[in-house]
């Protein structure tokens, strides 16, 4: 098989190393080159991105958050500020790192380390293009979710071992909110799984590329769900309970500093980075766009709308409050489950009546698009209502206005 | 299970304490089971450093208890040296007094309120938004009298200079604009469902405890008491402007809120009116440098931002006071904490704490 | 319009009417009580009904030199009208009062900060610590002997408490 039947198959850097590979092969070198050689050259690009991409974000996040806040943003260092994030880096690297004279120094020095590897892991089977993918494994959605998640422990080593209260209420906040919203998270993506009936990353993108559709159509209700399902697992505001800057200082990592700080943020930017490569892979289409990735890069289509996801985090943060602890758990057991158990029960029903009835997929994929966003809207809205807006004390208000003085209007709350 | 019970320091060095003060919370998990206030980081030993200057040497510390209101901590004092003096205050400088007092109260709930919304987790924006329009407030203050945050304005017997010419004209467009602002902010924060989430039926103060508690300002209001000092008991121009008192009903953290957003748009009203009705002529009576107010004692109180900003001086004859005494709302307000917070959980008692809106200059003084 | 100040002379006839013997001095701007009594008639003012002071709008003590001086600023919120109530500690060492904190439990940290400034001593306080200042910190600075500094009224201690002692000429 010939894969570079022109060369501009060489816009997807898969194509290029996979060509490579072949090359390799054909001189005759032992059959384990090729892997080490791919595994090398994957693994460095993965990395290389994540810490370019981070750095890029770093800058994007401060300068966007400034705008929403009506302020400039940094503009000093490099063109718009662009050397900012070297600086803050360098910064980073040169500061002292503190170990706590009541640390348990094995587990303080140990988590900073622990706490990237599942974000950089969970990089690996996510496809960036075509072939661009270090490891194309059979159970991707499973793999993303088991090793993203084992963050968590060393958040909570982090948070115990620090000997700091803060930290240590940090860390149960995160391990709580991790048993919440694992189990939303996990119902989110089975309804995809259902619907496409394959759990590998490169079936569900090329999947959405065979009918010309996406699952954000299909799924609104799952990506809903993902989402904020994973933007508390990655601490991103509105429900960066664990770190909670104006509460608990910053949570597992008020005493960290130096470089074993920024660890800590590259974990969560990597993270987040995961975790908007994985709504893009499996809501958004992954690396097509109708047609259009036979002219542009594939990669390039994937980037763009992983970027786009992670704005969408970068807009709630600059946003949004923050929940309490209570309300984020109950919004997670109250309201996401019944809705991802609801979803899961729609997608399997979906699926056997487009089985059974063996519709063209022209008739049924249209069908089922505005019926499941006509149901997830009515069932968050309604939900919603019924949970909270109907209710008067949730209802916003305003102050009374009199003119004398010397009266009370007090009524207690709950009267009302 | 049955464990120790954890107690944690919020304070003083906290991100959310507004200032060096400390909150040791004794917490089961993350209710709170005991809450006990230790503050004194601030002390700067204001009431006796008061005795050993002149009556008029005294006016800048009352810049420096509250540095968020430094107006209207002038204002206070200035009136309880009149009332002791006997000493009258030409018209326009009560005009000029009330411009500043309401200017004033603006950009003070400006900060509440952005702080309070900060303590709930936003990330700065509304804080941010809020700093927009304190700034042109603190501009003005700039033109009048030269300083931004202490200002140092209020002289006993009037104002210590006229306004500039292009205060006036700059204060109208300022007024005209504030309105659409609050408005923004009505839209941004009080229909926001997380805060009403955050803030509605926590800290909860009875209005039967505000009274006993001796709690006041936007806290009294808040519980539903409808005590306002510039309408119980006029100063400066408040006897001829209208406006209206904004009382909350529940007596909880989001009812402070709202009274805050309220009083911003009452203070915008009552600008506009002063715009009308100031009257040109003298802005001060000649006070000896050296005053010497007959023996005796006054207490001149007035409403500042944060409450019942009280000036308690004793004269003994002499050129400086005898006694001294701040009757500060900051440290009375924080009175019913550990009342409110019992119970509650950690983030609900940032959020108490932040609906108090305490300026630690003014709770240790 | 505005707060009504309750004439002190008036108000010494009503608690003489009630409790004889309490009042001690009365002039038109305030009444003083007899210290011991300050509960009693702080819980009268309180809740007789036209006078309702229900507000304790300040706390403070004065440093007379001969004696100290509690000064309570009460305030009734619905007949909207002000009243000062005193009471007159000749103890120097050790003055000692009642605590009203269980009539208004505002005065809770008004009178801590007495206390920790003043040196006035509230009987039945229920956590009647310094407030401001540390435990262990040697005297009550607000009183009028505390530190003799230039101008000072009573020539107390020549150095901050604590502080070693200066050698040389001048301060600083």
């Amino acid at each position: 098989m010939t894969l570079l039947d022109s060369w501009w198959d060489l816009r997807d850097l898969g194509h290029a190393v996979a060509a490579f590979l072949e090359w390799l092969g054909d001189r005759g070198v032992p059959s384990w080159l090729p892997y080490l050689v791919s595994t090398l050259v994957g693994l460095m690009a993965l990395l290389l991105w994540a810490l370019l991409s981070q750095l890029f974000f770093i800058w994007a996040e401060r300068r966007l958050l400034a705008r929403i806040q009506v302020r400039l943003g940094p503009n000093r260092a490099g063109p718009f500020g662009l050397l900012q994030p070297v600086a803050d880096a360098l910064k980073v690297l040169s500061k002292e790192m503190i170990t706590p004279r009541g640390a348990d120094k094995v587990l303080f020095w140990l988590a900073p380390i622990g706490v990237v590897v599942p974000a950089i892991v969970a990089l690996g089977v996510i496809p960036f293009g075509q072939r661009m993918v270090l490891a194309d494994l059979n159970v991707g959605l499973l793999f993303i979710v088991a090793v993203s998640s084992t963050a968590t422990l060393f958040v909570f080593l982090a948070g115990w071992g620090s000997a700091n209260k803060y930290s240590l209420l940090g860390a149960m906040r995160s391990v709580a909110m991790l048993i919440s919203y694992e189990v939303v998270q996990v119902l989110a993506l089975l309804a995809v799984a259902v619907f496409v009936g394959s759990i590998r990353l490169g079936d569900i993108v090329s999947w959405q590329g065979r009918y010309n559709t996406w699952l954000i159509f299909l799924q609104p209700l799952g990506l809903l769900g993902f989402l904020i399902a994973s933007s508390v697992e990655v601490n991103r505001t509105p429900s960066d309970i664990a770190e909670a800057e104006s509460e608990i200082v910053a949570g597992y990592h008020t005493e960290y500093g130096g470089i074993r700080w920024g660890m800590f943020q590259m974990a969560e930017y990597i993270a987040g980075f995961v975790v908007a490569a994985t709504v893009a892979v499996l809501w958004l289409g992954g690396w097509t766009l109708w047609g259009l990735e036979e002219w542009v890069p594939g990669w390039l289509i994937f980037l763009i709308k992983l970027y786009g996801v992670f704005f969408l985090f970068i807009w709630l943060r600059g946003t949004l409050p923050r929940l309490r602890i209570d309300q984020l758990m109950g919004f997670a057991w109250k309201f996401l489950l019944p809705l991802m158990l609801l979803n899961v029960l729609l997608a399997g029903l979906e699926m056997v009546v487009w089985k059974e009835t063996e519709a063209p997929a022209e008739v049924v994929l249209p069908i089922w698009a505005v019926g499941n966003i006509a149901i997830g809207v009515g069932l968050v809205v309604g939900w919603a209502l019924l949970m909270g807006h109907l209710r008067p004390r949730n209802r916003p208000a305003r102050s009374l206005l009199v003119r004398e003085v010397g009266q009370i209007y007090y009524r207690p709350l709950e009267e009302v | 299970m049955v464990g120790e019970p954890l107690v944690i320091n919020v304070g003083p060095q906290h991100p959310s304490t507004h200032g060096v003060f400390r909150l040791k919370l004794t917490l089961d998990g993350e209710r709170i089971l005991d809450c006990e206030m230790v503050m004194g980081y601030l002390h700067r030993s204001m009431e006796k450093l008061a005795e050993e200057r002149t009556w008029t040497q005294n006016i800048p510390f009352t810049d420096r208890t509250d540095y968020l209101s430094a107006m209207t901590g002038n204002l206070a004092y200035c009136l309880a040296v009149e009332k002791l003096a006997g000493i009258p205050v030409p018209p326009r400088a009560h005009w000029i007094r009330t411009i500043m007092a309401e200017l004033q109260r603006f950009a003070s709930h400006c900060m509440a309120i952005g702080t309070f919304v900060n303590d709930c987790g936003a990330w700065h924006t509304p804080l941010l938004y809020m700093m927009r329009e304190r700034e042109k407030v603190l501009d003005l203050f700039e033109l009048a009298c030269g300083a931004r945050l202490t200002t140092n304005y209020m002289r006993i017997g009037g104002v210590a200079r006229d306004l500039p010419p292009e205060f006036l004209p700059r204060l109208r467009e300022l007024v005209k604009e504030l309105p659409q602002r609050i408005a923004e902010y009505e839209e941004l924060l009080v229909e926001n469902e997380i805060i009403v989430a955050r803030a509605r039926g926590i800290g909860v103060l009875s209005a039967e405890q505000a009274i006993a508690y001796s709690v006041s300002g936007p806290m009294l209001r808040g519980s539903g008491v409808a005590w306002d000092l510039r309408k119980a008991n006029p100063y400066a121009a408040y006897e001829q402007v209208e406006f209206d008192i904004p009382v909350g009903v529940h007596g909880d953290c989001y009812d402070r809120f709202l009274v805050r957003l309220a009083e911003m748009r009452q203070s915008v009203r009552i600008l506009e009116q002063a715009l009308d009705m100031i009257p040109s002529g003298p802005v001060q009576t000649p006070v000896p440098l050296a005053l010497r107010p007959p023996p005796g004692e006054a207490y001149g109180r007035i409403e500042s931002p944060r409450g019942e900003l009280g000036f308690y001086v004793v004269s003994d004859g002499g050129p400086s006071p005898f006694r001294f005494h701040i009757r500060s709302p900051s440290l009375i307000n924080l009175t019913p904490l550990p009342e409110m917070v019992r119970g509650l959980t950690v983030p609900d008692a940032i959020i108490t704490l932040g609906s108090i809106d305490i300026v630690v200059g003014e709770v240790d003084r | 319009m505005g707060t009504r100040l309750l004439s002190g002379l008036e108000l010494a006839h009503r608690l003489e009417r009630v409790m004889p013997g309490v009042v001690v001095e009365a002039v038109p701007e305030w009444v003083e009580v007899s210290p011991q009594a300050v509960v009693d008639v702080g819980r009268f003012l309180r809740d007789d009904p036209e006078l309702e002071m229900n507000f304790l709008s300040c706390l403070t003590a004065v440093d007379l030199l001969d004696h100290f001086e509690v000064v309570y600023h009460l305030q009734s919120l619905r007949h909207n009208h002000l009243m000062v109530l005193k009471a007159k500690l000749w103890e120097r060492e050790s003055p000692e009062l009642p605590s009203v904190a269980s009539v208004w439990p505002g005065a809770h940290l008004q009178e801590r900060e007495a206390y920790d400034l003043m040196g006035i001593r509230f009987r039945g306080h229920p956590d009647l610590r310094r407030l401001f200042l540390w435990e262990g910190f040697p005297g009550h600075p607000l009183r009028k002997d505390w530190l003799g500094m230039p101008g000072q009224r009573m020539p107390g201690l020549e150095t901050f408490p604590g502080e070693p002692e200066w050698r040389g000429e001048g301060r600083g």
